[in-house]
């Protein structure tokens, strides 16, 4: 038997182990899934998490981390201000699809035209629909106290049958024989968001995503923002106290992951996908959601996170060509890295004491 | 007061907790029908002590008997069973449900809910302390919630009845009413542990007395035959100075600084209590105290004041210009600071280091920040001083709010709103949970505002606090303020008739 | 447009079978929430259930021994919410979060070799002639057994909550740990007990779905019901017998939304098909908006960790 002890103050070190500690466990864990479904662990962990950065296709596959990482950080930088100041949207796969929609309807709408204000103006047709979409769960939250969670969630639905509707309806491809879908970017160069580098993968989503992860990083640490958005989370009634007035909290917060959520999927749509289909949403929203976690709400970490569940998704892909590993094997490894971080999560606040066994 | 036999003995008992020794080595017995006190300071180790005997807590080392017989409760409800009941200070009644079914839980048996309001209405009338079983808890005053938890050991019959600091939530007439009860109890042959820090009152009902400092016993005495003085002495171990006050002067003001008409405002907090037409004006320099028994809208008072309930402009006026429809923000710019009660999680963020906790309430009035970009480095140099002025004993101003204890918390909190150069002070409960000495500190500090010119409000239940600080006194009685009047020459009967008398408790018949 | 092909009696009676899943995990999130703890996990212990349910259904052929499975396997998932959040004290709302994205991948990695195989029949409770009056046979005495049994596990938490005493202890723990705690009770215990009765409902009500009202096994075959589930507890202010009115209402509104597509109704079909997560919305709106009755009755601790410290 064990007790806990809360400690005084959070140990920083376990702060920053932890996520380390819940990588490893998970790893154990998932190879004991991996050998469960009869593959060899050792080559399962290897292909997932070593083949990618440094194996025979590494040249490729490392491009394919940041165009994976790229929407995983933007969206889960968002997310982790609001879990922070304790405003928990859900929906950001939600917010993502009706980013991707708004920002390829501004742009397919002007189809063919060829200017260069074409993706700025896609740009903030996109963060508008992903603001759009969240703002429907803030101001029922600030005006009639409705739970966020729920709300946003429920919208993640109401987005998808939307998507439906754009990709066979009012977005679908004139010229696409009455196949749903829409046209495809890569025969619109004026709204195509293409990599900077060839080859590298660094397109403009991903440079979005490591601009607002230093932006978060400024607005936490230094700015007043950034501390009553912390103050809400730990102790609402000292923020209010503080005067932090929480209607313009969860408005901002709540706006802010929806805007960002909205960039990823136009980003996402006009670049890696290349256009609006009915399968589009692929659940970066709530993978977005451990990403943050794992990344302890911290944009730095987040980073790092963002970049690490990345390569379960190209490593992931890359076992089930390889080695026929079901690709649901990893949405459940995933799911398992949250878990054990949380539960590893404890350190940080809590001291562990065996108490003396007695012998038997 | 007949002397019975021994009913409870507690030998060599011993409990640590890391980094604090909670109970070092205590000894003491109790008699039947003997009423015997605990006394001690916060933090001397007497909840701990009473939550081994409760079952709460298991000692380290030691023993206790019961009728002779070993005593070990391993859990609350075994020490229900041997005959040991317990009245809470704090946390054991569940707002959200009945009287009936609060006094249910609190009993290891318990008849059918019918014949269990019949029991709780025949037993609280034969004992004075009307209740009506039906009621929700949440909407009873706190005087009434006691009798709950009292009524609530009765019917189990108890030999050995506890009770944690209880005259704390009542009016000095309560608390007559209070000693009757517990009078008739022990004439009945209930032994009762009365704990308190409160002299006077133990002297008044008290046989016997054990007086713990930091965990150990270091006395004993019949409080009948010794003075108030010696037990403190004990209790504190050090002889305290009443803080000084400097001359009132008058500093020429047309308007009060702070005045507060016709204010009515509804609770936002669940079970709270309304604000109800309260009226009062204070000048530069004067402190006013407003009393009252626990839940009669102190917090309340506390939020419209603060900012954080806002209401019509007018019904708050600083120097003659309406404010009432300000935030905190904006109160604080014009001179305002407010110190709320509960200090972890209201007055101060917890997981939060003393630096942040310095931001939170400091940003305006210190100038913290410049365009919303924290000014860390000075900000790090203000909780410093405040930690140096103010002796908040910490290793450093990096420590987690949590991690000081109630008193250097306090005094932290206190250098943090006092030391912004403040017009207007409004306290709650500046000393709860604090010990003798931090208290006398926290005292002075006020008075030292109001010689530099602030006006303030202390809201307290403790009345030392009031006595001592105020210039006029008020009182709250269910969201309602009586009109100051000048604390010189107020008596304890005018005092306790201001707080609300009785609050319609009937004088215990002795049947 | 059509719309005398909408039976009002085959109406109704398809909308009690299609209220069972959800009224069934809500009906178990509703003593969680009364124990004070808020498990956001529906989702994942519901489509757990499913997939646990429907393999041991289609290994056994017996459809109750798949109910049992759905339950068990549900149930040993919320131990593991129950272990994360009362004794390693991880934030609920998170652990809740991540119980739903692990349930759905790992159900759907169980379920890869049952995509497409039909699951062993349940029958109808045999009520003989009852089952044959016009109408009311139709609506109330032809269904499968399921649909009795959850209205009788409403009526059971409804009674166990209000009158026994077990009840008084689970709404004391969610009122107030520290007061619970203070009186000797087992908070912990109690918890772990709760959420585990809440992980068996889900999953009874998400084999419900695999196994009668689908009947197949297919990826998220839950669709948001443990969502919604989570929603009508709020919907009915945290009473057991408004979880099901609210459950009713749901299963009323998708069952009528299918029947208008068929019908074919000049609404497009994708509106129709959003208007169940819509409706929920409302209903949520005006719940809360009325501030202050429907917040009274929510435990007072909900969400908030116990951690005994002294």
């Amino acid at each position: 038997m064990f007790t806990l002890e809360k400690r005084p103050s959070p140990s920083q070190f376990w702060i920053w182990a932890t996520p380390v500690l819940a990588v490893a466990l998970t790893m154990l864990a998932g190879g004991g899934l991996f050998a469960l479904l009869g593959k060899n662990p050792v080559d399962a962990i290897r292909t997932i998490f070593w083949d990618p950065l440094f194996g025979e296709f590494a040249f490729y596959l490392r491009g394919q981390l940041l165009v994976k990482a790229g929407p995983l950080i933007l969206i889960a930088v968002g997310l982790s201000l609001g879990f922070r100041a304790g405003i928990w949207n859900i929906g950001a796969e939600g917010q993502y699809i009706m980013g991707a929609i708004f920002g390829a309807g501004v742009g397919l709408a002007m189809f063919p035209t060829e200017s260069r204000w074409i993706f700025p103006v896609m740009i903030v047709a996109g963060a508008f629909g992903g603001w759009l979409w969240a703002m429907i769960p803030a101001i029922l939250k600030t005006r009639f106290n409705t739970n966020e969670i729920l709300v946003s969630l429920m919208l993640v639905y109401v987005a998808q049958t939307i998507l439906s509707k754009a990709a066979t309806g009012f977005l679908r491809n004139p010229e696409g024989m009455g196949f749903p879908g829409s046209r495809n970017f890569s025969s619109f160069p004026a709204a195509r968001n293409t990599d900077l580098i060839a080859g590298s993968g660094m397109h403009w989503g991903v440079v979005a995503a490591f601009i607002t992860v230093i932006a978060a990083y400024v607005l936490l640490q230094r700015h007043i923002l950034g501390f009553q958005i912390k103050l809400a989370g730990q102790a609402p009634r000292a923020a209010r106290f503080a005067g932090v007035a929480p209607t313009r909290l969860v408005v901002m917060c709540l706006g802010i992951s929806g805007a960002l959520a909205g960039l990823a999927g136009m980003f996402e749509v006009t670049g890696p996908a290349g256009q609006v289909t009915i399968d589009f949403a692929s659940g970066y929203g709530f993978t977005a959601i451990i990403v943050a976690f794992l990344g302890r709400l911290n944009p730095l970490g987040i980073l790092l996170a963002g970049l690490v569940m990345a390569l379960t998704y190209v490593g992931g892909e890359m076992a089930s060509t390889n080695l026929g590993l079901p690709s649901a094997a990893i949405q459940a490894f995933q799911g398992m890295l949250l878990f054990f971080l949380l539960a590893v999560d404890l350190l940080s606040n809590y001291r562990i004491r065996f108490l003396k066994g007695r012998a038997v | 007061m007949t002397t019975g036999t021994e009913l409870l003995r507690i030998d060599g008992v011993t409990k640590a907790y890391p980094g604090v020794v909670a109970n070092d080595n205590v000894s003491f017995a109790i008699q039947t029908g003997e009423v015997h006190a605990l006394l001690g300071e916060n933090g001397a180790g007497k909840s701990t002590l009473v939550k081994m005997i409760y079952g709460l807590v298991k000692p380290d080392s030691g023993t206790m008997r019961l009728h002779g017989q070993p005593y070990a409760p391993s859990q609350p409800s075994a020490a229900r069973t041997a005959g040991v009941a317990m009245v809470f200070q704090h946390f054991s009644l569940f707002e959200a449900l009945n009287v009936a079914e609060n006094v249910a839980l609190g009993m290891e048996n318990p008849p059918p809910m019918r014949e269990l309001a019949a029991r709780i209405k025949s037993v609280s009338e034969e004992y004075g302390l009307p209740l009506d079983p039906a009621r929700m808890v949440g909407d009873l005053s706190a005087g009434e919630r006691q009798r709950v938890e009292i009524v609530r050991c009765l019917l189990q019959d108890p030999k050995l009845l506890i009770m944690d600091e209880p005259t704390s939530v009542l009016t000095p007439q309560e608390v007559d009413i209070l000693f009757k009860t517990l009078r008739q109890l022990a004439a009945e042959g209930t032994a009762i542990l009365y704990i308190s820090h409160k002299l006077e009152e133990i002297r008044a009902l008290c046989d016997e007395a054990t007086i713990l400092r930091r965990g150990k016993v270091v006395g004993t005495c019949t409080p009948r035959d010794v003075s108030a003085k010696e037990m403190a002495e004990l209790m504190v171990g050090a002889v305290l100075t009443p803080p000084a006050r400097a001359a009132s002067r008058d500093w020429g003001d047309a308007t009060p600084a702070l005045e507060v008409t016709g204010l009515s405002a509804p609770s936002p907090i669940p079970f709270g209590t309304s604000l109800k037409d309260i009226s009062f004006s204070v000048d530069r320099g004067e402190v006013l105290g407003i009393a009252g028994v626990a839940g009669n809208g102190q917090d309340e008072l506390l939020l419209a004041l603060s900012g954080e309930l806002r209401g019509a402009a007018g019904m708050v006026k600083h120097k003659g210009a309406p404010i009432g429809d300000t935030g905190p923000n904006a109160r604080r710019a014009m001179g305002f600071v407010a110190a709320p009660e509960d200090r972890l999680g209201h007055a101060a963020a917890p997981d939060m280091s003393l630096v942040e906790n310095a931001l939170l309430s400091g940003t305006i009035r210190k100038g913290l920040t410049r365009k919303g970009f924290i000014n860390w480095g000075a900000t790090k140099a203000w909780a410093a001083e405040i930690v140096a002025q103010y002796d908040v004993r910490t290793p450093g101003t990096w420590v987690a709010a949590r991690a000081l204890s109630g008193g250097n918390l306090q005094k932290f909190l206190m250098g943090r709103e006092l030391s912004q150069a403040p017009e207007v002070v409004i306290i709650n409960q500046p000393t709860w949970g604090v010990d003798a000495a931090a208290a006398a500190f926290i005292r002075q500090e006020i008075l030292n505002r109001a010689s530099d010119g602030a006006a303030v409000v202390v809201i307290s239940q403790d009345l030392d606090d009031l006595l001592v600080v105020s210039d006029r006194f008020a009182a709250l009685n269910e969201g309602r303020l009586t009109p100051p009047r000048p604390t010189k020459g107020l008596t304890v009967e005018e005092i306790g008739l201001m707080m609300g008398g009785a609050h319609g408790m009937e004088v215990a018949h002795n049947g | 447009m059509d719309l005398s092909s909408i039976n009002p009696a085959v109406l109704i009676a398809s909308l009690m079978v299609a209220a069972v899943p959800i009224m069934l995990a809500a009906i178990g999130e509703l003593v969680v929430e009364k124990s004070g703890v808020l498990n956001l996990g529906v989702e994942g212990m519901m489509i757990i259930g499913a997939i646990c349910g429907f393999i041991t259904a289609v290994e056994t052929g017996s459809p109750f021994l798949g109910f049992i499975g759905g339950a068990v396997g549900a149930a040993v998932l919320s131990l593991i919410f129950a272990l994360l959040t009362q004794v390693l004290q991880a934030n609920q709302v998170a652990t809740g979060l991540a119980l739903t994205l692990f349930g759905l991948g790992l159900s759907s990695l169980m379920g890869q070799g049952y995509v497409g195989i039909k699951p062993p029949a349940t029958g109808m409770v045999p009520f003989g002639p009852l089952a044959d009056i016009p109408v009311l046979g139709r609506v109330l005495f032809r269904h499968d057994p399921m649909v009795y049994i959850s209205i009788g596990i409403i009526a059971a938490v409804w009674a166990t909550l209000k009158f026994t005493r077990m009840g008084l202890i689970i709404r004391a723990v969610g009122e107030s740990h520290d007061a619970a705690h203070a009186l000797g009770y087992k908070v912990t215990r109690i918890r772990v007990l709760a959420i585990l009765f809440g992980g068996a409902m889900a999953g009874l009500g998400g084999a419900y779905l695999s196994l009668i009202r689908v009947p197949q096994w297919t990826d998220g075959v839950t669709a948001g019901a443990g969502w919604i589930a989570l929603a009508i507890v709020v919907f009915a202010s945290w009473r057991p017998w408004r979880v099901l009115i609210g459950a009713y209402l749901f299963g009323g509104i998708s069952v009528l939304q299918l029947n208008l597509q068929v019908a074919n109704v000049p609404i497009p079909p994708e509106y129709l098909s959003m208007s169940p997560y819509v409706i929920t919305i409302i209903v949520l709106v005006i719940m809360s908006s009325g501030r202050g009755r429907a917040a009274l009755n929510a435990p007072a601790a909900l969400g908030q960790n116990f951690h005994a410290a002294r």
